[in-house]
């Protein structure tokens, strides 16, 4: 077995609570911006199109410095939500979070928009002659059909937030036990003379988990699409 | 008493249209184009006209003087569309008990025995509508259509997309529907004889508008046309 030391343990701990917290946050966006992309028309949409998949294109560098300059303490949003609500980004897990979040953030959406894109709207009237409002219509008819992109959507994301080191160690630094996920501290070991086993540890375990991830998924997504063809 | 008097233009095709129906069963028959599967919708809410009134019985579900639009969800008419339109994530059981749930009635555990003796459809309950054959899929349709208990039901070519021998079986139970449910229906279609068993009156719809209404003789009156 791989012989882990406690500080391997805690970036393995942290990269694993950031990429959960980030992906899980940033569904319920991800699930309004897909759902807005795939149904509404309104000025401004090839804009939020352009915006949400920026992060995808740009160098992740650039997306951290941004994030550091709007969300640093001293960056207009990040001050304000220090002040008003205690919440602070900068040098802490939660920045990992929002820049890891940021990063995964047009992987997740795609995959929504698409499988909103795909339901046949005719259930959804179906549903509201049956008596379904709006609401209950998204929630019961439009929501279980995508889930099958739903799930795409979220373990494309947690696999990037779990990989992603540009913009979070751009926004955040390197700072074990903080902001030092597994991806940082490979980088770390690597820079040292005598890291290499380290580094390779750390690597096996980066393997791991990404596998597991997508395995996972693919048993979710065969179930949830089973749910529609068979019993 | 359903009284439908709508204008709405969609593209090059327009639709006029104004008759009144009782109790029974209305039958919307016309060439396909002629509109009726727009009627359906603008009575059931799915299209909102540019002009007109649709009332059932004391309930304006729709003027467009006085600007009242009820949304479908709330205006409790049963629609079994031509292809069914099954929940494919829901198993029978739940496709059933959908519009129940939705317009949040009381279980009614005597009724739903009933609709499913009604349809044959007990053995079929687990089952998901992706295992079920066009023509459980369609009575299941109906079943969910009645469960959620409609004032008025609309049926858009409810046999159409089944084979001559799916009609035969499906005929049956429309007809029980008629004589032991009583809820007055609009049937669409553009076949006659389907229309001479199960209807009790006649609108006739072509180039979206109404050209002849009455009882079952304006479809003889069709067929003469047709013969000529």
């Amino acid at each position: 077995m791989l012989d882990l030391s406690p500080d391997e343990w805690i970036a393995i701990r942290l990269s694993l609570r950031i990429a959960i917290v980030a992906t899980f946050v940033a569904l319920p966006f991800g699930i309004a911006v897909g759902w807005l992309l795939a149904r509404k028309s309104f000025w401004g949409k090839t804009l939020l199109d352009g915006l949400v998949h920026l992060p995808l294109v740009l160098p992740p560098v650039v997306t951290g410095y941004l994030l550091l300059i709007s969300f640093g303490r001293r960056g207009p949003i990040g001050a304000f939500l220090a002040d008003y609500f205690g919440i602070v980004f900068s040098f802490r897990w939660t920045g990992a979070a929002l820049a890891c979040g940021v990063m995964g953030f047009p992987l997740m959406v795609r995959p929504i928009r698409l499988a909103i894109e795909s339901i046949d709207r005719r259930l959804e009237e179906a549903a509201a002659t049956l008596g379904a409002s709006r609401v209950w219509v998204f929630a019961t008819v439009t929501l279980p059909l995508a889930l099958p992109g739903l799930i795409a959507g979220v373990v494309l994301c947690f696999a990037k937030a779990l990989g992603e080191f540009g913009a979070t160690i751009t926004f955040v630094a390197n700072i074990p036990g903080e902001t030092q996920t597994i991806s940082a501290a490979i980088y770390t070991f690597t820079q040292v003379p005598s890291g290499d086993a380290a580094a390779g540890r750390l690597v096996l375990v980066a393997i791991a988990i990404s596998l597991a991830a997508l395995i996972a998924a693919e048993a979710l997504s065969r179930r949830a699409g089973m749910r529609f063809h068979g019993e | 008493m359903l009284a439908v008097d709508v204008e709405k233009r969609l593209g090059d095709f327009s639709l006029s249209a104004r008759f009144k129906s009782d109790n029974g069963v209305t039958a919307v028959f016309g060439p396909s184009g002629a509109g009726k599967t727009t009627l359906t919708n603008t009575i059931a809410g799915l299209i909102t006209p540019d002009r007109g009134q649709i009332t059932f019985d004391q309930t304006v579900l729709f003027d467009s003087q006085t600007r009242i639009n009820l949304p479908p969800y709330r205006r409790q008419i049963g629609y079994i569309f031509q292809e069914g339109r099954l929940f494919p994530h829901l198993n029978v059981r739940h496709n059933l008990d959908y519009g129940r749930r939705m317009r949040g009635l009381a279980a009614d555990f005597s009724e739903l025995e009933r609709i499913i003796r009604l349809l044959d459809i007990g053995h079929l309950l687990e089952r998901r509508p992706g295992k079920l054959s066009g023509g459980e899929r369609q009575r299941v349709a109906i079943g969910r259509a009645l469960l959620m208990r409609p004032r008025l039901l609309l049926l858009d070519e409810p046999l159409a997309s089944l084979d001559v021998a799916r009609k035969r079986e499906i005929l049956p139970y429309l007809e029980r529907l008629r004589d032991e449910v009583g809820v007055p229906m609009v049937y669409v279609s553009h076949q006659a004889a389907e229309l001479r068993r199960i209807a009790t009156s006649v609108v006739r719809l072509e180039g979206g508008r109404v050209t002849t209404a009455g009882g079952i003789g304006v479809l003889d009156a069709a067929d003469a046309d047709a013969a000529w």
